[in-house]
């Protein structure tokens, strides 16, 4: 996390312009806009600001918006601190994540055992073609077929996803379902091909052959005795795919007005908002690294040879 | 007697590059219930196919492409998928060669045992686990309360093998076939097993197929024996006459295989320095020693064995003495000189001396060079020859190993057979032009046929070379026919040592006699006759175990 922490902060500053240029826009003189910058401490050099900056992640002081301040009372009432800026998106966007994922990882898994069991059938071959060409799409494009077909031609659910606060949960949920959807159709293909190849990969190793042999129905040959050892990589590769459904929705957000923290943070790169980009950056970072340890204790969970040594 | 499985005209196909290839070409077989058909046969003779077939079960990429198989009046070349299944694991069992890879690493034992009784609805689970700890008592397992609980993992090769074949018995099956199913223990672990599925077949009156490539062995199991040859029936005969009076020439020639003995050679004057000289080795991979004090030598011109089982310490022995794994104590001496411990120190002629060979000639051949660059290699390296002079030594060398230089110069290791890359393994020693080579197992994963070939080999190239080797096995078959000494080691120790002809009259250190008497010998009554006079818990692991 320290080494992503100085990689953000350094990358995030070598973008070009900065806040007090882009607030003041054309009519920026020079004087006003160093007053602007003096005021921020964008004046002082890198090194002293990346260490105050650190100093506050680990208070939890995320620091404060640029945008919301009000320059004529300098550090009064009105400012917004960044955890309060993003607080409410990052919780949208987890709850869009976790309805995506309640879809998705079950029918991933589950369209992934059965083209291992009827692999080479005309199911199989279906299901890798529907998921290989909706991963192909660009996310937009799926989104705006979501739209077209659920939305606008049978009104099943609504094309606009403007959930606030307050908002009762069923609401939110019907809200939500078609970036939920579009996310769904992205994510299952690497997923369900994981889980297919995994399981058809065991299925030529002796206990496969053993447990065949034991008259098994081949149902039970693959859910029973292959599915528990091809957990690891499956795990994985689940893993990977709930940080992009953290990290990578900006686009989805977007086209679905969906109030998270990708659209946030597109926002923030726009003015220059530099505490909330870092801020935005840092949770992105820790999402992926949260999530991929969760996978490997899972997978040593799943796994009896670590589980129970010898 | 009445039939119970009835094999006709069997004939198996197998894929490769895109046509269909004869595996088996027309087999008959005919088994009665409670009888015990033993099948022999090298590796590539359609064994394990045959035993396949006889479930109606074909691997990937092989098919059944005539005959019938004829079970209890089903013909399970013809029948659905369905009836196959309700008599698999019902009425048929498998136990497969190596149980530690066809249990399921992410099951329990009794998990996996009560599986096939609660899937053919033959017991509730809590009846099959109770008689599953019932079958492990019967089987000798130690703790048999309390094993099935545990992972595979966490249970030795023997016992797991033990396991399998309680496993097998959960349906109390009319046939069971066994696929090799001691081959890859260690022969006192063999014995155990061997004694425990033979108890259980009879109690049971269970029919049952045994397949091996190892006479002894099926000379103790079966009632009748029958011999492959690619895919062909050689001859059937009930064991008695199969073993004192075979027939055919081929199954004379298998027979006669261990026979090759070569006489031991007359011992080194008491002042000779010897070639290679181990002096009180201790090893330790990381904090936990596996070698305590190891000592012997090796005289010009001798062959040492070096004996003991999985685990005993021979193979870090010879990397001690090679260099790769630097001892913690002792010292290595060559020709009376200590060598540095470290192969990194040593020079190019004190590495030349020492040259080694594996026991998988596959994986121990480059797959992707010639055999006259796997073998002009070292020439150029340690003679430091090059162009035709490279070539002429090579060609030289194919000689010697007794492979025609013209014919195999611009091969690939994968267009060899087995004993032939054994052979290039040799070259690639000799060329080096070595005093002393390391012999790792270097028949262990050849035919019987082929193996005395390479032993035979080994011998004439001493005779003509003046070579001395250190021959690590763990076949006693092996150390007769062409050990001078004989070192015996267990758990990383010494435990008796001497010329051959003294280690294998008696008396013996204690162990060494285990060793020795836990051999299968040919005759038929060898194990029940070991049996009755060591008794059912004094022979195998559990002997060791006390001493």
């Amino acid at each position: 996390m320290f080494v992503v922490s100085i990689v953000i902060f350094v990358a995030v500053n070598l973008l070009p312009g900065d806040f007090a240029e882009a607030i003041l826009g054309q009519g920026a003189t020079p004087e006003s806009v160093a007053k602007i910058r003096q005021d921020l401490g964008l004046d002082q050099p890198m090194v002293v600001r990346y260490f105050d900056w650190l100093v506050g992640m680990l208070t939890f002081d995320l620091g404060t918006s640029f945008a919301q301040l009000n320059f004529a009372n300098f550090g009064g009432a009105g400012s917004v601190t960044v955890a309060e800026q993003i607080a409410p998106r990052l919780s949208n966007t987890m709850f869009l994540a976790t309805v995506t994922a309640c879809i998705a990882v079950p029918l991933a898994v589950t369209l992934g055992i059965l083209a291992a069991l009827y692999r080479n059938t005309a199911f199989d071959k279906a299901a890798n073609m529907f998921t290989l060409s909706s991963i192909s799409s660009p996310e937009f494009f799926m989104a705006y077929i979501l739209i077209l077909f659920l939305a606008v031609l049978n009104p099943i659910f609504p094309s606009l996803s403007n959930i606030f606060e307050g908002m009762p949960f069923s609401e939110r949920l019907e809200k939500s379902m078609l970036p939920a959807l579009t996310l769904t159709l992205v994510v299952t293909a690497h997923m369900m091909r994981m889980t297919r190849a995994a399981i058809i990969n065991l299925l030529a190793s002796p206990y496969i052959e053993m447990a065949r042999l034991k008259g098994l129905s081949p149902m039970r040959v693959i859910v029973k005795h292959a599915l528990p050892n091809a957990l690891a990589p499956i795990i994985n590769v689940i893993a990977l795919n709930l940080a992009y459904l953290i990290t990578g929705v900006v686009v989805v957000e977007v086209v679905f007005v969906y109030p998270g923290i990708g659209q946030l943070f597109v926002d923030s790169v726009k003015i220059r908002d530099i505490p909330v980009v870092q801020a935005c950056c840092l949770i992105f970072a820790a999402a992926y690294i949260l999530l991929n340890l969760t996978a490997d204790i899972l997978s040593i969970v799943s796994n009896p040879r670590l589980r129970h040594p010898k | 007697m009445s039939r119970l499985l009835t094999i006709k005209g069997l004939k198996i196909e197998g894929r490769s590059d895109e046509t269909w290839n004869p595996i088996i070409n027309g087999v008959d077989l005919e088994l009665n219930k409670g009888e015990v058909l033993g099948l022999i046969g090298e590796s590539g003779a359609g064994k394990s196919t045959i035993g396949l077939a006889s479930m109606g079960y074909t691997r990937d990429g092989v098919r059944i492409s005539d005959g019938t198989v004829e079970f209890d009046g089903i013909d399970l070349v013809k029948a659905s998928a369905a009836t196959k299944r309700s008599l698999l694991g019902k009425r048929i069992a498998y136990v497969a060669q190596s149980a530690a890879a066809s249990f399921n690493p992410a099951h329990k034992l009794i998990d996996q045992h009560t599986e096939g009784p609660t899937q053919h609805n033959v017991a509730g689970r809590s009846e099959s686990v109770q008689d599953g700890i019932e079958l492990y008592r019967k089987l000798r397992l130690p703790n048999p309360d309390e094993i099935g609980f545990r992972y595979p993992h966490q249970v030795s090769g023997g016992q797991l093998q033990r396991a399998m074949t309680a496993m097998a018995m959960s349906c109390r099956p009319d046939l069971i076939i066994f696929d090799e199913p001691t081959t890859a223990l260690d022969v006192t672990t063999q014995i155990e097993v061997l004694a425990a599925i033979r108890e259980i077949v009879e109690e049971f009156d269970t029919a049952a197929i045994y397949i091996t490539h190892d006479l002894a062995v099926v000379a103790q199991m079966a009632d009748k024996i029958k011999v492959l040859l690619r895919g062909d029936e050689v001859e059937e005969a009930d064991t008695r006459t199969m073993l004192s009076a075979p027939k055919e020439d081929y199954t004379k020639s298998l027979w006669a295989v261990r026979e090759f003995q070569r006489p031991q050679q007359p011992s080194p004057p008491a002042d000779a320095t010897p070639v290679v000289s181990v002096r009180n080795i201790t090893a330790a991979y990381g904090t936990t020693d596996v070698l305590h004090d190891v000592s012997f030598d090796i005289h010009a011109g001798r062959t040492v064995a070096v004996v003991g089982e999985s685990g005993s310490g021979k193979s870090t022995t010879a990397r001690c003495i090679t260099g790769l794994l630097p001892p913690r104590m002792g010292e290595i001496a060559f020709d009376g000189k200590v060598l540095p411990a470290d192969y990194r120190k040593r020079t190019k002629d004190q590495l030349r001396q020492a040259q080694m060979i594996y026991q998988m000639a596959d994986t121990a051949l480059n797959p992707r060079k010639t055999i006259g660059e796997i073998i002009g290699r070292p020439v150029q390296f340690y003679g430091g020859l090059t162009g035709a002079k490279r070539r002429e030594r090579v060609n030289e060398l194919l000689d010697q190993i007794e492979l025609e230089p013209s014919q195999y110069y611009n091969r690939l290791p994968s267009e060899l057979s087995g004993g032939q890359k054994q052979r290039v393994g040799i070259a690639r020693a000799l060329a080096a032009d070595p005093k002393f080579i390391i012999c790792d197992e270097v028949t262990s994963a050849l035919d019987q046929l082929v193996a005395e070939g390479i032993l035979r080999l080994l011998a004439d190239l001493q005779d003509n070379l003046g070579l001395s080797y250190m021959f690590i096995t763990h076949d006693l078959a092996t150390v007769k026919s062409i050990a001078d000494e004989v070192v015996v080691m267990k758990d990383g120790k010494v435990v008796e040592q001497g010329p051959k002809t003294e280690m294998f009259t008696p008396p013996h250190h204690a162990y060494t006699d285990l060793l020795l008497s836990s051999v299968p010998e040919m005759d038929p009554d060898w194990l029940s006759d070991l049996l009755k006079e060591r008794g059912v818990d004094n022979i195998g692991d559990a002997a060791v175990d006390k001493m």
